[in-house]
């Protein structure tokens, strides 16, 4: 375990500053937005995330390997002998995670300043980023179970209010009540699962519950519970088979916001929850085997309808869906570090996927069907360049980043099951082959568009240009991470991330461990591959110039995948509509019927009550009379009784 | 003078007097008229009257007959009074029924 | 007018019980105050106001029942409250001359005599009340 620092002001203070920053972002935005000029908004929301960032590092530089820190800033909830505080937890997991929000972030910030400064909701944009971030990180470093759902459920909602950022469209607003819905019923099994927690354990510590969880039967049916549930809120928040339908549509929302939220950060949540929790994890090997078959299911599934999409956001998404499933089966396959790893990397290539197709988007006025593009290679060549090395990284070619990441992934799945092994790796290959899909079609032969729109293309500004470099030097030489021990030089993410990780790994099943030369196969076997397939792809849409039917010409099997699988419109009659019947019948007959009427009922009993006592005050002398009599009858029989 | 003790036992003057208060009672939620009224009141007051008396004869006690005569006193002032009263009635309202008489209620 | 007749009737007879009960000073004021002062001015009040029995007003056939249902609830309940009490010891027989004047009188003027000589004021005001309120009103 680690070593916890909880006296260091220095270490503490920078710790506080670190979400601190965004906050004071988000409210200065918020409240004086109006009050500022109109660029400035943009910069105040960067410049914040920059400085939360340069915190991180001067953390990062001070903190050892296995040591942590605990800052608790109040004790929030205390009674009886369930005490939860407002603690903030730093050590080497948290450390990674923030990087990559607020590194990735700043960098996200930066580019939104050229790409929304023609929007009329510029300020907006940057307050709700700035409060994403802010929750993203209260998410990550929560020291309790608590402050993880309380950054959970905050990014949930900057999602939904960023996702229909462009309120006056009806569509967007359906699209991010959606993510909203799916990402509540995910937050429900996960509050489930914190109730299962705080009442078995009798803390929502995270730390604690790590330590108290090895006294207990390993796959009792309380822990498989307990994950499961857990689980279940990571299926919501990171687009899981069966409720990954609103990923998709999120990308109604501004470019930006799915390179952030969509790609690098929100939607890794869940990844971050599993690993943050891996001892529990590794004491339910039942979950983990629902982990990683949910995971290998989502990343063939989403890579299969990404293979016939014709929106540029649109096979980012899916891909970001099959990545994710990739993530999960890594966690469930117990190799907690390896998907880390990836998730490091994939925040690299997703999110400069993203911006290269923000930056295609830009140029072209808005075009986003890849079926109106083409050429634009020499139109915008620093969007090209680095939209290029992106897809090779995730594509996994040789040496990049993704190529490290992915594989350790697929080494791990070979250790333990080669049916896995054979999904995942057919799983990439169709990463492969859509992401050059859309490569090709997007950059090569000859533009498709109109002449007023070719004449409109330009290169983007250097605010979005300066992200997509960095970023695309990221992803080249992010590899650096994790290089594999068999190239006789030390996995840096795994002996950084041992502290945390090392419980769950003594517990965890593994397959018997790889030879050198089977790992050292493996990767060249998966390198050959892609670059196989990248071949093949190219043949085909540069060379064949093959193109994507139009909508109306399209049957059979690859109608089916291009409509998804109609999994949205299954949903829709399943569970929508006997929803709102439901709720109909609810409105006109127990809410007219039965509650309308009692409270009209209630209101005309008083009514006529009142005019009945009324009576009593009538005047007449006769009546005064017999309320005398009766009173002294109710009197004697009260005495004769008592 | 001698006396020979026919006692007539006590439960029966309970009875009669609450009998007779009861008839008075229900006099005055029967009738209309108030000199009625007035009259079934008197009725009320000669019945405690009487148990009054044999109360104290039977525990030979005189402050019972004492008291008889006081109450006696009171109902003469008392319908004295209350006849005056329904006279002035009469003369503003016209008549002595009192359910004409319902101005008591604001 | 029939009323008022049958009460005094009614006095008489309660008259007669006061006697029965060696109370005979009260038997005779009871004859002089009730049936000789009081009735009379009834018979007075009667007569001045002409009532008739055909001008007699009937309260409506609900109230009546409600009334006699009251009137009778009373009547129960008295009488079960009477069942439940327990009497004191009696003198038995009671002296026979408690009733006579002497004795009441002495009884009025020793320990009662401060009520007695208030009553005096009790008639004074009534009288001066009667006289007042059955004034004819003056211009």
């Amino acid at each position: 375990m680690t070593e916890t620092i909880t006296n260091n002001p220095t270490l503490t203070f920078l710790g506080l500053l670190i979400p601190l920053l965004p906050l004071m972002g988000f409210l200065v935005n918020g409240l004086l937005g109006k009050y500022l000029p109109k660029g400035s908004t943009g910069w105040i929301g960067s410049l914040t995330i920059l400085a939360s960032f340069v915190c991180v590092l001067m953390i990062f530089k001070d903190l050892g390997a296995a040591q942590s820190i605990q800052i608790d800033v109040f004790n929030w909830i205390s009674f009886g002998n369930i005490d939860i505080s407002f603690g903030l937890w730093i050590d080497s997991l948290t450390l990674i995670m923030m990087m990559v929000v607020t590194g990735v972030g700043f960098l996200i910030h930066l580019y939104s300043i050229g790409y929304m400064h023609a929007d009329e909701g510029f300020t907006r944009f940057f307050t709700y980023l700035n409060l994403f971030i802010f929750f993203m990180l209260l998410l990550v470093m929560g020291s309790n179970y608590l402050m993880m759902f309380i950054g959970w459920e905050g990014v949930g909602l900057c999602s939904y209010l960023l996702i229909g950022f462009w309120f006056k469209n009806d569509a967007y607003n359906d699209a991010a009540q959606k993510a909203f819905v799916m990402n509540r019923i995910g937050d429900l099994g996960f509050l489930l699962g914190m109730f299962f927690i705080l009442f078995h354990f009798g803390t929502l510590d995270i730390q604690a519950v790590q330590e108290i969880a090895p006294s207990l039967t390993a796959d009792s049916t309380l822990l498989i519970t307990i994950t499961l549930l857990l689980f279940v809120g990571a299926i919501g928040k990171s687009a899981q088979l069966p409720l990954y339908t609103w990923l998709p549509d999120a990308m109604a929302g501004p470019t930006p916001v799915s390179a952030l939220i969509h790609a690098a950060t929100m939607v890794t949540a869940g990844i971050y929850m599993v690993v943050r929790s891996n001892v529990l994890f590794a004491l339910a090997p039942t979950t983990l085997q629902v982990i990683l078959w949910i995971g290998v299911a989502t990343s063939v599934f989403a890579a299969v309808i990404g293979l016939k999409q014709n929106d540029i956001k649109k096979v980012l998404a899916y891909s970001t869906v099959s990545q994710l499933g990739l993530m999960f089966a890594a966690l469930g396959l117990g190799a907690f570090n390896s998907g880390i790893f990836h998730l490091v990397t994939h925040a690299f290539f997703k999110a400069l996927l993203f911006l290269g197709a923000g930056s295609v988007i830009h140029a072209l006025s808005g075009q986003q069907d890849i079926r109106q593009m083409g050429g634009l290679k020499k139109l915008i060549p620093i969007t090209y360049i680095t939209f290029l090395l992106a897809a090779l990284a995730i594509a996994g070619f040789p040496l990049l980043s993704g190529f490290f990441s992915k594989d350790e992934i697929l080494a791990h799945a070979f250790e333990q099951n080669k049916a896995i092994w054979t999904i995942l790796f057919i799983s990439s290959l169709l990463t492969a082959f859509y992401m050059f899909r859309l490569v090709f079609l997007t950059f090569f032969n000859s533009f498709r568009g109109t002449e007023e729109e070719k004449h409109h293309i330009h290169e983007s500004p250097w605010t979005m240009t300066v992200p997509l470099i960095i970023l695309c030097i990221l992803s080249v030489f992010g590899g650096v991470l994790g290089l594999p021990v068999v190239f006789h030089v030390n996995h840096w993410l795994d002996t950084y991330l041992a502290s945390v990780t090392a419980p769950s790994a003594a517990l965890v099943h593994h397959g018997e461990a790889l030879s050198h030369s089977v790992e050292i196969g493996l990767l060249s076997f998966a390198g050959i591959a892609a670059i196989l397939v990248i071949i093949y792809a190219a043949r085909k849409y540069i060379t064949l110039r093959a193109m994507p039917e139009d909508d109306a010409t399209i049957t059979g099997l690859p109608k089916l995948i291009y409509n998804k699988f109609y999994v949205d419109e299954i949903y829709h009659s399943l569970i929508v509509v006997p929803l709102f019947k439901m709720s109909e019948w609810f409105g006109n007959f127990i809410d007219k019927q039965i509650i309308d009427r009692a409270v009209n009922g209630t209101a005309t009993m008083m009514d006529s009550g009142g005019k009945t006592l009324r009576l009593l005050q009538n005047g007449n002398t006769g009546t005064y009379v017999f309320a005398m009599v009766i009173g002294m009858v109710v009197l004697f029989i009260i005495r004769l009784l008592i | 003078m001698e006396h020979t003790a026919q006692m007539v036992p006590l439960n029966y003057y309970l009875f009669l007097s609450t009998f007779l208060f009861c008839i008075g009672v229900m006099g005055v939620l029967f009738r209309r008229n108030a000199i009625i009224i007035l009259m079934c009141i008197e009725l009320m007051l000669n019945s405690v009257n009487l148990l009054l008396v044999a109360f104290s004869s039977y525990n030979g006690n005189s402050d019972g007959q004492v008291f008889v005569f006081f109450i006696m006193v009171v109902a003469a002032a008392e319908v004295a009074v209350g006849l005056a009263l329904l006279i002035s009635i009469y003369r503003n309202i016209g008549s002595t029924d009192i359910d004409v008489l319902n101005k008591l209620k604001w | 007018m029939y009323s008022v007749l049958s009460l005094i009737v009614c006095f008489f007879t309660i008259a007669g019980h006061y006697v029965l009960l060696n109370a005979q000073f009260l038997a005779i004021t009871h004859i002089i105050v009730y049936a000789g002062a009081i009735m009379v001015l009834f018979l007075f009040v009667v007569m001045l106001l002409n009532l008739n029995a055909e001008t007699e007003m009937h309260k409506s056939g609900k109230l009546q029942i409600a009334a006699t249902i009251a009137a009778g609830m009373l009547f129960v309940t008295l009488l079960a409250s009477f069942r439940s009490t327990t009497f004191g010891t009696f003198s038995f027989p009671p002296p026979s001359d408690m009733g006579l004047v002497q004795h009441v009188g002495q009884r009025l003027f020793t320990d009662y005599l401060l009520p007695f000589e208030i009553s005096s004021i009790l008639f004074l005001s009534a009288m001066i009340g009667a006289v007042v309120l059955s004034k004819k009103e003056r211009h």
